[in-house]
């Protein structure tokens, strides 16, 4: 039988549809609260968009996103559903910090791979554990991963509080790092080609990274014997093993790769950012990569797309808290409604526009 | 430790264990039915705000109570038509209901009462009140079994006795009618049941509706007994609390119970000491944070007695043609 829809229509149009709508509902919402939306929207952009600073910031948010955006698709492909890209985002940032910290680092240059791989090893670790309960044990990796999520705020506020905390300090933090971690910004690397992008914002390096992740899970989803085997598992689990694809591996693998690219995520705000290890590093970053896997398609290229999107919604809904009545949180809102329509509700979509699609092509025949 | 400090934080737990065994309650009656529910804690959140908000305007707990529950219902219709009419992913769809929660209290807050996200201090009638048992007073003085029923037994909220009361009252609807057996059928095998002739929907629609009520009392007691008024994420992890409880007690009511009585005590643990010396040892606060999600993981892994799921949570039900 042939599919009822055109490939395009399944990647594109039914994403697209989705998007559409929960955009309509966050619209009526900020309609009954009482503020213009069209108003709203054109503030969203100048203020995400309209300057280098805007962009600047667009583009830090889009680089969290990407990470844990990529981390939550490539669990995808396996079937597998991990929610703990924020525990492990955590963690990532603990083994960045210790990194920083524990040598004087001369030069950005040897800290990056350093302070990457340290990011990566503890934010596979950190989902390690659920992987392997679900892997040989079969606990189901969706509730241990929230679990951990809570664990790593325990654990963080523990080490934050008692341990890594600089003698005399009052806010549970580490102290700065070195000057030598230092990473680049969008403006030290760009002033060279004459591009005066903002001094300000926060967007750095670490987005070229991104992008250079998004190729690599690419290669290694499409292009590799591994890939397949992940992408086999996922669709079918009994055909996978039939073909002597082994279940504990596959699903070992679709983890740590999950949760090192979720740990990856800390180059970028602890390192990028921050320049210290604060609490609630986060943010809410890896919940946010649940709605861009989603709206992405688990595929790396809808992975950036969707958290450049996502990217923008952060930086224009912090101007719109700032100049109007509508509060931060409206971009939760939004953020909830595009999960619910492009991953719960994803048939109710789906289902009409199938009819449609059958009904064209039974006008043509 | 003395008596009179042990009967306070016996005290302070039964206080804690109230909403996570309501929320506890309500996802065992989904999750039993087939459907799986990691937005109680978004439920819980809209019934908080909803009901602070209501009881705030009218100074009444009672609309403000159903207020609370309506708009946990409204938070489970979502999941149900989701989960149930178009066959998505429960998982997701809890998700989605968390951050709607979350997001949209925060947004109707500010608008209403222009609070920074929260509502009005409720005072009075628009508080669930402590209810003093009959005889507390006389039986007080006592020894030993005076003090247990003046302080512990007696002197909390409506919702408090109505939360251990459905206890007993959850497990003879689950095990001794025919309602629960259709529920519980729903959830292991919904084949047998479609072929019995009762509708497998309707059945699953039932469960998140009690569900969405439970959650409802859940969040209203949050906002109007144990605090006076919503603040911004008020819930604080404790539908995903009573999740763990839920895996803990293997998805059965008495059992519940004595789970959420463990979180609660942990919570209350953690409330009144920052760290606790164990001759020694220091435990630090983090640690009683992280024990209840500890405990389950280790449940879970199955290896003190294993956490089996009802069969069917999590697949919706695709009528044979």
């Amino acid at each position: 039988m042939r599919e009822a829809m055109p490939k395009w229509a399944d990647l594109v149009l039914i994403p697209l549809v989705s998007l559409v709508l929960a955009f309509a509902l966050s619209a009526l919402v900020i309609l009954a609260i009482g503020e213009d939306p069209v108003a709203a929207v054109r503030m969203m952009v100048s203020g995400a968009l309209g300057s280098t600073y805007g962009w600047g910031y667009t583009l830090y948010y889009a680089t969290n996103f990407i990470f844990t955006g990529l981390a939550v698709a490539v669990a995808f492909q396996a079937r597998l559903f991990n929610i703990g890209g924020e525990g492990q985002a955590m963690l990532g940032g603990l083994g960045v910090a210790l990194i920083c910290l524990s040598l004087p680092w001369p030069h950005w240059a040897l800290a990056l791979p350093a302070a990457a791989l340290g990011a990566a090893l503890f934010g596979a670790a950190w989902a390690a554990i659920p992987a392997w309960l679900q892997a040989t044990r079969g606990s189901h990796v969706v509730i241990t991963t929230i679990m951990f999520n809570f664990i790593a705020a325990a654990v963080l506020n523990y080490l934050l509080v008692n341990v890594m905390r600089p003698i005399g300090a009052m806010d549970p933090a580490t102290a700065k790092f070195p000057p030598g971690t230092h990473l680049p910004s969008l403006h030290d690397l760009l002033a060279p080609f004459g591009f005066a992008f903002s001094r300000a914002a926060p967007a750095n390096i670490t987005f070229l990274i991104a992008i250079a992740a998004c190729v690599l899970v690419w290669l290694i989803l499409w292009r590799t014997r591994l890939g397949y085997e992940i992408r086999a598992y996922g669709h079918s689990e009994p055909a996978a093993i039939y073909a002597g694809i082994k279940p504990v591996r596959i699903v070992m693998a679709a983890m740590l790769i999950s949760g090192a690219l979720a740990g990856l995520m800390a180059v970028n705000n602890v390192m990028g950012e921050a320049e210290r290890l604060v609490l609630n590093a986060v943010e809410g970053a890896g919940f946010i990569g649940i709605a861009v896997a989603l709206m992405g398609r688990s595929h790396p290229f809808g992975v950036f797309l969707a958290a450049l999107l996502f990217g923008f919604l952060y930086q224009g809904g912090a101007e719109l808290a700032l100049w109007t009545d509508i509060p931060r949180e409206m971009i939760v809102v939004i953020q909830a409604l595009v999960i619910l329509f492009t991953g719960a509700l994803d048939n109710m979509v789906r289902m009409p526009l199938e009819r449609l699609f059958l009904a064209l092509r039974r006008g043509r025949a | 430790m003395d008596f009179a400090t042990a009967l306070q934080i016996l005290d302070s737990t039964v206080r804690l264990a109230t909403p996570l065994l309501l929320a506890c309650l309500a996802g065992l009656f989904s999750e039993r039915a087939g459907i799986f529910d990691i937005g109680l804690e978004g439920k819980m959140l809209a019934s908080a705000f909803f009901s602070a908000a209501v009881a705030a305007v009218t100074g009444s707990v009672w609309l403000g109570l159903s207020a609370g529950i309506a708009a946990s219902l409204v938070m489970a219709a979502i999941h149900g038509a989701a989960s149930i009419s178009f066959r998505g992913n429960q998982l997701i769809s809890g998700v989605a209901i968390n951050f709607l929660a979350a997001g949209l209290t925060v947004v109707i807050a500010q608008t209403w009462f222009s609070q920074g996200g929260r509502t009005p201090s409720l005072i009075g009638a628009a508080r669930f009140e402590p209810i003093t048992l009959p005889l507390a007073e006389t039986l007080h003085p006592l020894p030993i079994l005076g003090p247990i029923y003046h302080e512990l037994i007696s002197g909390h909220t409506l919702p408090v006795y109505l939360a251990f009361a459905l206890v007993p009252l959850s497990w003879w609807v689950l095990n001794r009618t025919r309602f629960g057996l259709r529920l519980r059928a729903v959830g292991e095998n919904p084949e047998a049941l479609d072929t019995a002739g009762v509708s497998v929907a309707a059945t699953r629609y039932a469960a998140v509706a009690i569900c969405g009520v439970l959650c409802g009392i859940a969040g209203a007691y949050l906002a109007t007994a144990l605090q006076a008024g919503f603040v911004k994420d008020m819930t604080a992890g404790r539908g995903f609390i009573a999740l763990a409880a839920l895996i803990f007690a293997k998805w059965r009511p008495w059992q519940a119970m004595g789970a959420t009585l463990l979180f609660g005590l942990l919570q209350a643990i953690a409330l009144r000491y920052q760290n606790i010396d164990l001759g020694g040892v220091v435990l630090p606060v983090q640690v009683m944070d992280a024990l209840p999600y500890v405990l389950t993981v280790v449940i879970l892994a199955g290896f003190v007695g294993r956490a089996i799921p009802p069969r069917a949570g999590g697949s919706p039900y695709i009528k044979e043609r």
